[in-house]
């Protein structure tokens, strides 16, 4: 690892674990947990894992893909749709997910303990 | 105080009039006693013809025919009414009861006309009226024997009915016809003329102008004697004669209480369908509205709506009936309408005869060729439903022979655009044009949400195509877009990837698509990619479009955890699987419960499991039930005559073999099958997309059925079917169901939408009338010969195994969130933020 990694960073997996176009879920080391995603054009994001409406954690087995030009990723279990890169929630606004940075640094994922955008619904959960 | 209403009489008829009563008398104070003569509620007489074959009373039955929840209305089957006593109001019944009205209803129909020739109440004789006369039709037609004959007396409407359900029943029809054409009384010299060459075609004897007819006993049945007006006598032995040469209206109870009939039989009423005693109404075919008796539903219909204005305002006013006529018999169209014969004094015909294609179509007109008056179609009433409402209208075009000729597929030249808001759309149930555009503006959006505020297109159906037409004249734009990432239909693009050959999401999406897809294209696509080729559905860039189920290969439960089905082929199961089934459910604390379709699901199981069960499901002969998938689910059965007294064929054998067949096999929807042993049907297969019912000699095969919201019983698509020819014909309808499907339709739905529905898809299944066949089965072979379980692909896969994980970097540690509690000793998930329930105390 020759990267430097920031105090809050942890390393995920490396970059050929993900499948473009799906998520992993991965264990922070409090217990909280998030949804990793490898979209086609080579960028990571991270979400919650914690699907704010089943109330499960299954956010990371969903379909990614896009609402309106808008990087998603999609529930398995409801179907709704949350913007990759602020954690809206697209179908319903009362709804979000926190979102982690997440980056690749020589074929590792790292992902950031520490939420860049909180989202009331989900901070229960992560 | 309350008015008491008793009909008598319970047919379509009186039907209608107890639904429009009781849908309009929210604030009046009555109730209703209907008494019916037949064991049977109301059921459909027009489609008395689809009984044969199936035999099946309750799929006739009128939708809530028993108005079972409503308390105001009684229906009392089997009981008839002996008389009428008008003074002190009261009728009486066979039993001697006798039973109070305010109101009398009559609605006693019509019976079958039997005409007094010599021998026509000998044993052999029958009518055509009603499900128990066709019993005693089909039970003589069994006693005959494939290749005997039947005699049809009558070459109508009605005859020609008659004449398809004992060509159906196996035995050579012979239609014998006073006149010299058949249908007399809705086509004219030519058309009939037309009309008989295409029924000759189809195996009919077709015999005109006979004037006397003398029926004999013999040992086996009857001899027929018919003797043409040129003297020349035919003799036909046959199984037995049928009489269905018109109806005459049934009003002698209203003559035994001196009610005034009409002069040519009928209950004489007024236009609101009043008789001559205040009290009593009359309606439908035993009704002579102002002298007039009509024997079609659609005036019957309209009688029964307005008796009951009439009963509950005092005004109800009958204003005239449709006569037109459009039937689809042994697969010739015919269509009738207006002034079809030209009656009207200086009126002037265009006929195109067209003796190749087997088609005549004639429209009459005004005399000054402006107004329409009627028409004629035979062999093909493309343009019947657009013409039909036209009538006494100007034409739509200068040049009529436009109109009728065939040139184009695009049918006449004239479009629903040209419709008056007057006309009628839907002449069963008398809706208009402008209470369909109503209906749109009201928010109506598509043809089911038409059918379930205006009841257009509810009865028949043959007007389905023309609600499609004022859906798309009022701009409400029917999208077939799968998504906003693609302006294609799913059928569009499972044609599109076959005939391109692309096989990937991005190579698609780039060339047909935009974006970068969503939870709707990317499983479609999937499905379609699996549906062309045996690939593994986790193998390459085909991984990332599953939805989870078909990810994880297990059906994804509300707290993120799996359920696991094994297949069990026919719902059989051997001993020692079953005690691996328990043991696993016992290892890894799994809930378990047996299937509506004979099989076992074992829930609870977290992503990490998942391969460990399928291991040892595996290693005890089993595999993937791919309960998760749009794909085969069961096939369903009963024990057949391996164990079962009634059983006629090995229906457990039957379903192992279309199980085991079709497995895997991605489609737009999940398919269900079932086979039964007998007509007894303890498989259920007619609530089955594709269902087999087993007869004396064969399989009878029937598609479109579902469970569900809206549920539908499936339809025959052939009868009397060997293994093999059973098997290549669902090969046929399911690949062409693969194919033509959209996202998420079940087969039901997907035959309903199918222009020309079951006869067209029996045209392309039986008599490959698209030239797909061999493709088709072509494609089903292929399926066979790759499928491979989905389960042990991925055992034997590290690399997908891998997938089977709860935390990538955790990959030991079970989600802390998956909890389970008891309740009432069943297993349950809690979620999160959901408190466990309290301990009872």
């Amino acid at each position: 690892m020759t990267a430097t990694l920031s105090p809050t960073e942890i390393v995920v997996c490396s970059l050929d674990r993900l499948i473009p176009g799906r998520g992993v879920a991965a264990l922070l080391p409090d217990g909280r947990q998030i949804a990793v995603y490898l979209l086609d054009d080579g960028s990571v994001h991270a979400l919650c894992n914690i699907d704010p409406i089943a109330r499960a954690a299954v956010m990371s087995r969903g379909l990614v893909g896009d609402r309106g030009g808008v990087p998603v990723a999609i529930s398995p279990i409801g179907k709704q749709a949350y913007a990759l890169d602020d954690g809206r929630g697209i179908d319903d606004e009362a709804y979000g997910l926190s979102v982690f940075p997440a980056r690749v640094v020589d074929g590792t994922v790292l992902v950031s303990t520490q939420p860049a955008i909180r989202h009331q619904t989900s901070r229960t959960a992560a | 105080m309350t008015e008491h209403i008793v009909v008598v009489g319970h047919g379509m008829v009186a039907h209608r009039f107890v639904s429009t009563l009781a849908s309009r008398w929210a604030t009046a104070d009555l109730t209703v006693t209907v008494i019916g003569e037949e064991s049977d509620p109301a059921y459909d007489r027009v489609g008395l013809s689809s009984y044969v074959g199936e035999w099946d009373r309750e799929s006739l039955h009128l939708e809530d025919a028993q108005h079972a929840a409503d308390p105001r209305v009684t229906v009392r089957s089997g009981q008839l009414v002996t008389s009428i006593d008008r003074e002190v109001r009261e009728v009486e019944l066979t039993s001697g009861e006798r039973i109070a009205y305010d109101t009398l209803v009559l609605a006693t129909g019509s019976r079958a006309f039997v005409p007094p020739v010599p021998g026509h109440d000998l044993p052999g004789c029958h009518v055509y009226r009603t499900l128990d006369d066709l019993d005693g039709i089909r039970a003589a037609a069994e006693r005959a024997g494939a290749g005997s004959h039947g005699v049809v007396i009558g070459g109508g409407l009605l005859g020609l009915e008659a004449a398809n359900a004992v060509s159906l029943l196996g035995l050579t029809p012979h239609v014998v016809e006073r006149n010299d054409r058949l249908m007399p009384l809705q086509v004219d010299a030519g058309g009939g003329h037309v009309l008989a060459s295409l029924i000759r075609d189809l195996g009919i004897e077709i015999h005109l102008s006979i004037t006397g007819t003398e029926i004999t006993e013999t040992a086996d049945g009857v001899s027929v004697r018919l003797t043409d007006d040129e003297g020349v006598t035919t003799v036909v032995d046959a199984a037995f004669v049928v009489f269905s040469a018109g109806v005459r209206p049934r009003d002698e109870l209203a003559r035994l209480s001196g009610l005034d009939t009409a002069e040519r039989g009928g209950i004489l009423t007024d236009l609101g369908c009043r008789t001559s005693d205040p009290n009593i109404y009359a309606i439908g075919e035993c009704a002579a509205i102002d002298g007039t008796c009509y024997g079609l539903v659609g005036p019957g219909y309209t009688s029964a709506e307005v008796a009951a204005s009439t009963i509950l305002s005092g005004e109800g006013e009958f204003t005239g009936a449709d006569l037109s006529t459009k039937l689809k018999l042994l697969g010739v169209d015919m269509a009738s309408f207006g002034d079809a014969h030209g009656v009207t004094p200086g009126c002037l015909e265009v006929v195109v005869n067209d003796p190749v294609a087997g088609t005549y179509s004639k429209l009459v007109m005004s005399d000054d060729a402006t107004t329409l008056l009627g028409g004629v179609f035979v062999g093909d009433s493309g343009p019947y439903s657009l013409l039909k409402p036209l009538v006494g209208r100007a034409l739509p075009s200068d040049d009529p022979i436009s109109l009728i000729s065939r040139t184009t597929d695009a049918g006449p030249g004239v479009g629903v655009e040209a419709l008056p808001d007057e006309a009628q759309i839907c002449s069963c149930n008398a809706v208009t044009k402008g209470d369909v555009r109503e209906a749109i503006c009201g928010g109506a959006c598509d043809v089911a949400d038409l059918k379930s505020c205006t009841r257009a297109g509810t009865s028949c159906g043959s007007c389905i195509p023309l609600l499609k037409q004022v859906l798309e004249a009022e701009g409400v734009e029917q999208s077939t877009a799968l998504c906003e990432h693609f302006e294609q239909s799913r059928s569009e693009l499972f044609e599109i990837v076959t005939v391109t050959g692309i096989r990937t999401f991005s190579g698609l999406i780039e060339r047909f698509g935009h974006g970068t897809g969503c939870d709707i294209c990317k499983p479609t696509v999937a499905s379609i990619l699996a549906s062309t080729s045996s690939d593994h559905v986790l193998d390459g860039e085909q991984a990332a479009l599953q939805d989870t189920n078909d990810h994880f290969l297990a059906n994804i439960q509300k707290n993120g955890t799996y359920s696991v089905v094994p297949r069990m082929p026919g719902g059989e199961v051997s001993a020692e699987q079953l005690i691996v089934i328990g043991e696993i459910a016992r290892d890894h604390d799994l809930y378990v419960k047996v299937t509506g379709g004979q099989r076992i699901d074992m829930f609870g199981a977290r992503v990490e499991e998942l391969p460990v069960i399928w291991k040892r499901l595996v290693d005890a002969g089993m595999e993937s039930g791919h309960a998760y998938g749009k794909s085969l689910r069961t096939v369903k059965s009963c024990v057949g005559t391996s164990w079962c007294r009634y059983g006629q064929q090995d229906s457990v054998g039957m379903a192992v073999t279309m199980e085991n067949r079709y497995r895997g096999l991605r489609a737009p929807h999940k398919i269900k099958m079932a086979v039964s042993g007998c007509a007894r049907e303890c498989a259920e297969a007619r609530g089955k997309d594709v269902g087999v019912i087993a007869t004396e000699t064969g399989w009878n095969l029937y598609v479109g059925g579902n469970g569900g919201a809206t549920p539908r019983h499936a339809q025959l698509l052939v009868g009397d079917l060997t293994d093999e020819e059973l098997i290549r014909y669902i090969d046929r309808t399911v690949m062409f169901y693969v194919r033509t499907a959209e996202r998420l339709q079940r087969m039901a739905p997907w035959l309903e939408s199918m222009d020309g529905g079951i006869d067209h898809l029996r045209e392309v299944v039986c008599n490959d009338s698209l030239g797909l066949a061999a493709e088709l089965e072509g494609r089903m072979e292929a399926h066979v010969a790759g499928y491979v379980d989905e389960w042990s692909a991925v055992l034997d896969d590290p690399d997908k195994l891998a997938r089977f994980v709860s935390f990538v970097n955790a990959p030991e540690s079970p989600d802390p969130t998956v909890e389970f509690e008891e309740q009432d000793g069943r297993k349950v998930p809690v979620l999160l933020g959901s408190p466990a329930m309290p301990a009872r105390a």
